[in-house]
């Protein structure tokens, strides 16, 4: 229904200056050239384009304003990782794969492993993107993806360890987007705990005579994931406006973001609100009930995609 | 390049005590610096760099009033001489201090404040390192001065809503302390003069 509003509501917004929603069939030309106006004031005044949609609270693509796009999960896809996922939110698409290998506990830790994440954005994903070293975009997700592990502490680094001081586990988490339409952070996030899910690590013995270790690969063991963190991506529009799981151009025209990493207790592990217009506590209180819900939603998915993993 | 890489090891890592043997050790540690690792080094410490030093620049876009300079670009240098925790709230004070010693038009001033949530869920703001170090979750906000509506909000650990509310409105308190302090320090400067 909102969809039918939408795209009526965009052949229409161009030629008077009020919003109405037509009731009657625009004549078929009419109604290509109207289109073609339309794609022509979006060209030239996307702001403006933008905040007809938001007065008459949807955006261009049907959504209402708290409403997340079609998320899928897709678990085991990659056979050469030892755990990987794939997570669509929307266009957006980002894969992670997760390789074990072993390593020397650090120094300061002897009984804790290490879990490495590092976000990559391809200039395949998006053509802002250059290759070379990693870009600005691309450091701040992989720092805000490593401060998640490390707050909600997903897993317990001492699980890691297989022998005190001489052998750990290191976990390389890497999340690789193929698609940047926007919400990356939320797409990593999902991204990482489904993966980490997936994690099969072979049971490792440390053989005494010759102090090597001994890997059995028949016997795989699931990771203990103990908490499940979700992350809820907001854009601030005109420094009033909140939209949920806003698309490349929202995130581009929005005067500021704000993500909200929640657990299942209701704990928040991460408030990133990297600068932008301000938000009163009370707009603060409304995205972390949403972000509630939507951690309802995300637990649901992922548990049925896990059940239906096992099943086959 | 290699001084910059000497102030990261001084404050950075939880590397082992320092105990009266240890100069030495500093010593070889710098000839280290020399060869392959420490490009790595850097590396590692310039992603959470990258990640404050976005914060603080989105911060301030925010403000400042960027359409009365066109095609102007704005640098702003912050070099750390000594982090005796809530690094990041002195940042972004140093920086509203510097934008209004420069005469950059801003719509506000801004400040920022840092909690500490202990494991009881008592809340000390603006937290020493060790406080810091020992404390459940640090929580940093950047408010404004017109609303104290929160700018920015960087946080580490794990803390509940309504510990949230608290710090925040903790913080919302604190904040007219220190603009209390950028009005008496900028009087005090221009009655001089």
């Amino acid at each position: 229904m909102l969809r039918e509003k939408g795209t009526r509501f965009l052949v229409d917004s161009v030629g008077a200056e009020q919003a109405r929603v037509l009731e009657t069939e625009v004549a078929p030309a009419q109604a290509k050239a109207r289109e073609k106006m339309a794609a022509g004031f979006k060209t030239v005044e996307p702001l403006e384009y933008y905040r007809r949609f938001l007065k008459e609270n949807c955006r261009p693509d049907g959504r209402e304003l708290g409403e997340f796009r079609t998320t899928t999960v897709n678990i085991g896809s990659v056979s050469t990782a030892d755990g990987s996922a794939l997570v669509k939110l929307g266009n957006t698409a980002v894969i992670c794969g997760i390789k074990a290998e072993f390593a020397a506990p650090p120094p300061d830790a002897p009984d804790k492993g290490y879990v490495v994440p590092n976000v990559d954005l391809p200039p395949l994903c998006s053509s802002r993107f250059r290759s070379g070293p990693p870009g600005e975009e691309a450091q701040v997700a992989s720092q805000f993806i490593a401060d998640v592990i490390e707050n909600s502490q997903i897993i317990l680094k001492e699980d890691l360890c297989i022998s005190p001081g001489k052998l750990a586990w290191v976990l390389y988490c890497d999340l690789i987007c193929l698609d940047y339409d926007g919400n990356i952070l939320d797409a990593c996030t999902c991204a990482l705990l489904a993966a980490l899910k997936n994690v099969q690590l072979p049971e490792v013995t440390i053989n005494e005579e010759t102090a090597l270790a001994e890997v059995n690969l028949k016997k795989k063991r699931y990771l203990n994931i103990r908490t499940h963190p979700v992350a809820t991506s907001f854009a601030v529009f005109d420094d009033t406006l909140l939209i949920v799981d806003p698309t490349g151009e929202e995130e581009h025209l929005a005067t500021g973001t704000l993500t909200v990493v929640m657990d299942e207790e209701g704990k928040l592990c991460c408030l990133h609100k990297p600068g932008g217009s301000g938000l009163t506590g009370a707009k603060l209180q409304d995205c972390l009930s949403r972000a509630v819900t939507r951690h309802k939603e995300i637990k649901k998915l992922m548990d049925e995609v896990i059940k239906s993993m096992k099943a086959k | 390049m290699q001084s910059e890489a000497k102030i990261h090891t001084e404050h950075g890592t939880d590397s082992s005590p320092q105990g009266p043997g240890c100069s030495l050790r500093h010593f070889a540690c710098e000839q280290n610096l020399l060869s392959r690792p420490d490009g790595s080094a850097s590396f590692l410490q310039g992603v959470a760099e990258k990640s404050r030093e976005r914060l603080i620049r989105n911060t301030c876009e925010a403000v400042v009033l960027g359409a009365l300079h066109p095609r102007t670009s704005i640098t702003i240098v912050l070099q750390v001489i000594s982090d005796a925790g809530s690094l990041m709230a002195c940042c972004l004070n140093a920086t509203c201090m510097a934008l209004v010693d420069a005469g950059v038009p801003m719509q506000a001033l801004f400040c920022g404040v840092t909690c500490a949530l202990d494991s009881d869920g008592t809340l000390v703001l603006d937290p020493t390192a060790k406080q810091e170090k020992e404390a459940r979750a640090v929580l940093t906000f950047a408010l404004d001065s017109v609303d104290q509506k929160l700018l920015m909000s960087t946080t580490k650990g794990l803390y509940s809503n309504a510990e949230l509310q608290q710090c925040l409105a903790a913080a919302q308190a604190a904040s007219q302390h220190v603009f209390r302090f950028y009005r008496e320090s900028l009087q005090r400067r221009y009655s001089k003069s």
